[in-house]
């Protein structure tokens, strides 16, 4: 579904992304791990266009039908017509406006009310607390409730990919397990997944694929349950011995 | 969106507003009158920075600029014929032949504030941060600089006087009732949402697919463009415009208006725009009988100084009163599409 292939992107002078190449296939979970400044944000917003990149090439297949396309110098808002939603780091609640405004947002580019409203009712099935406070101002939600109103508001967009980035940060460990039960039920939906995640083991439990980043090349990659089992990543990741 | 009994709250205010202009008109002489026209001007000011200041979240300064664009193109355009050649030697003929209706002039006076916006937002609206109030400044002086010296359209330094009293009440009233309308819709609507979302998170918003540049400018435009219309109705209702018109106090007093009223609430606007300025008429016999100019300046900062320490989200926030909110069905359907 979607190919790069030796990517290299630059922010502002620094070289964080040195040819890394990856693939995700329809209806897969992928992760993305690695430690910190390995250049896991910097491939999210690379494919969602956010950031230009240097050389390599990203293209994607929405689905079977259609011909792949190349996402080099699309801009963001044609990334997001193509499908591919990317929930920021950090959330990027609108604190001001109110849980259903935040989540109408989300289907900002869409034109077709009734299957908006449609979709409406099925997120608010999905997340019944954001049914429940849809009048509230989302500033007011609690950290778990905004992390899942930003991935509902993704959801708005009828995405065919999802672009997570780190929804578990500064969220308890049951209401990670909770927003990770979510994103299975979403991708059983149909939707593909690709995760950044420091929460490693959460990350490699529910993705089918993971790829471990270092500044900025893939180390490792392969099916979650032999990197899980990898002895460097065990040590630098999962905090297991040697 | 709307509830019947809502949309016959909205058409009640304003046949009441209607209804107290016509008596306003019968009972009051014409000094309050043109008092009043102004508390409307100022109404159509405020509300139309806060679509650019107080939805989308850009520190835009220029409003003086656009007025004085859109006055001067209204004044010109409504200018009587016979006198046009020999006050506007400057004119091509085509223009100096034309002599139009107050209505027409007033859009067109608004599209060139509009189009004038358009020129300084495209670049400016590109960075990110304050470099937009920056560069309004610079629009006020550049638009002055301008006018000064089009003595042949403009007349320069000595503006144009003894335009037409073309603006009453009803022209006022009229464009308060358009700009109030505008901003309603442009608030609960999609559009409105997505300079919302860009005030809120910038980054996100772009996640969404919201063109940034792109709702930047059109924030500035509109707010722009009513802001040429509103500069239109004061010319002609002071029947003189010159390039020292619109100048940068104007603007702080507006910015005033919306941070007091709240950021984005347009009802906040509206009342603070009302109260600021009959406020500052009302000081003023006070200030004539005691020879002391500035009390009713000082009293308004006085006003801003109490509500930044003590309410700084402004009077209503960016919330209108609930009773006049649309999405009060008992769906979930929330505030969809409009």
């Amino acid at each position: 579904m979607l190919k790069i292939e030796d990517l290299h992107v630059y922010r502002g002078r620094t070289y964080v992304l040195k040819g890394i190449s990856m693939e995700i296939a329809q209806g897969e979970v992928v992760a993305l791990i690695g430690a910190n400044g390995a250049g896991k944000t910097t491939t999210l917003k690379t494919i969602s266009g956010l950031l230009p990149m240097k050389q390599g090439s990203i293209s994607y297949k929405p689905d079977r039908t259609v011909q792949s396309s190349s996402l080099a110098g699309t801009g963001v808002e044609d990334i997001v017509r193509l499908g591919i939603c990317h929930c920021p780091e950090g959330r990027g609640i609108f604190a001001g406006l109110s849980t259903a405004e935040n989540l109408m947002a989300g289907a900002y580019l869409r034109r077709d009310k009734a299957a908006i409203q449609e979709d409406y009712q099925r997120v608010c099935k999905l997340f019944p607390i954001l049914g429940e406070r849809r009048k509230q101002v989302a500033g007011s939600l609690s950290g778990g409730e905004q992390a899942m109103l930003a991935i509902a508001r993704a959801l708005m967009g009828r995405p065919k990919l999802l672009l997570l980035d780190e929804p578990s940060l500064g969220l308890a460990p049951l209401v990670v397990a909770t927003i990770f039960e979510m994103l299975a039920e979403i991708n059983q939906q149909g939707i593909t997944i690709l995760l950044v995640e420091q929460n490693a083991v959460m990350a490699l439990e529910l993705a089918h694929r993971a790829y471990v980043l270092e500044t900025g090349t893939v180390a490792l990659s392969g099916p979650s349950r032999e990197i899980a089992s990898d002895d460097r990543v065990r040590k630098a990741y999962l905090g297991g011995r040697t | 969106m709307y509830t019947l009994s809502q949309r016959l709250v909205f058409i009640g205010l304003a046949l009441a507003g209607g209804l107290l202009i016509l008596l306003m008109r019968q009972f009051l002489n014409d000094y309050i009158l043109s008092i009043a026209g102004f508390v409307g001007i100022y109404v159509i000011l405020a509300v139309s920075l806060n679509i650019t200041n107080g939805f989308t979240g850009l520190f835009s300064l220029g409003h003086p600029a656009f007025m004085a664009i859109g006055g001067y193109t209204c004044a010109i355009l409504t200018f009587p014929v016979q006198r046009k050649g020999y006050f506007l030697s400057g004119l091509p003929d085509w223009l100096a032949g034309t002599e139009l209706s107050f209505f027409p002039a007033l859009l067109i006076g608004g599209l060139f504030a509009a189009l004038g916006s358009l020129l300084i937002g495209l670049p400016v609206l590109r960075l990110r941060g304050h470099y937009l109030a920056v560069a309004t400044l610079g629009v006020i002086i550049i638009v002055q600089v301008l006018i000064t010296n089009m003595g042949g359209i403009t007349r320069g330094p000595l503006g144009l006087n003894g335009l037409p009293t073309l603006t009453n009440l009803w022209w006022v009233y009229l464009w308060v009732l358009i700009t109030l309308y505008l901003g309603w819709k442009l608030k609960f609507s999609s559009f409105g949402r997505s300079m919302l979302a860009i005030r809120e998170d910038e980054m996100a918003a772009d996640c969404l697919g919201i063109n940034l540049l792109r709702t930047r400018v059109q924030a500035l435009m509109v707010g722009a463009f009513l802001a040429g219309v509103a500069g239109g109705l004061w010319a002609h209702l002071v029947t003189a415009i010159t390039p020292k018109s619109f100048s940068l106090i104007l603007a702080f007093t507006i910015v005033v208006m919306v941070v007091v009223g709240g950021s984005g609430s347009i009802t906040g606007s509206l009342l603070a725009a009302v109260i600021f300025s009959m406020l500052t008429e009302a000081f003023r016999p006070l200030e004539e009988s005691l020879n002391v100019y500035g009390i009713g300046e000082i009293v308004l900062s006085l006003i801003l100084i109490l509500i930044l320490i003590y309410r700084p989200i402004g009077l209503f926030g960016t919330s209108e009163p609930g009773w006049l909110s649309p999405g009060k069905r008992k769906s979930l359907s929330g505030t969809a599409g409009d």
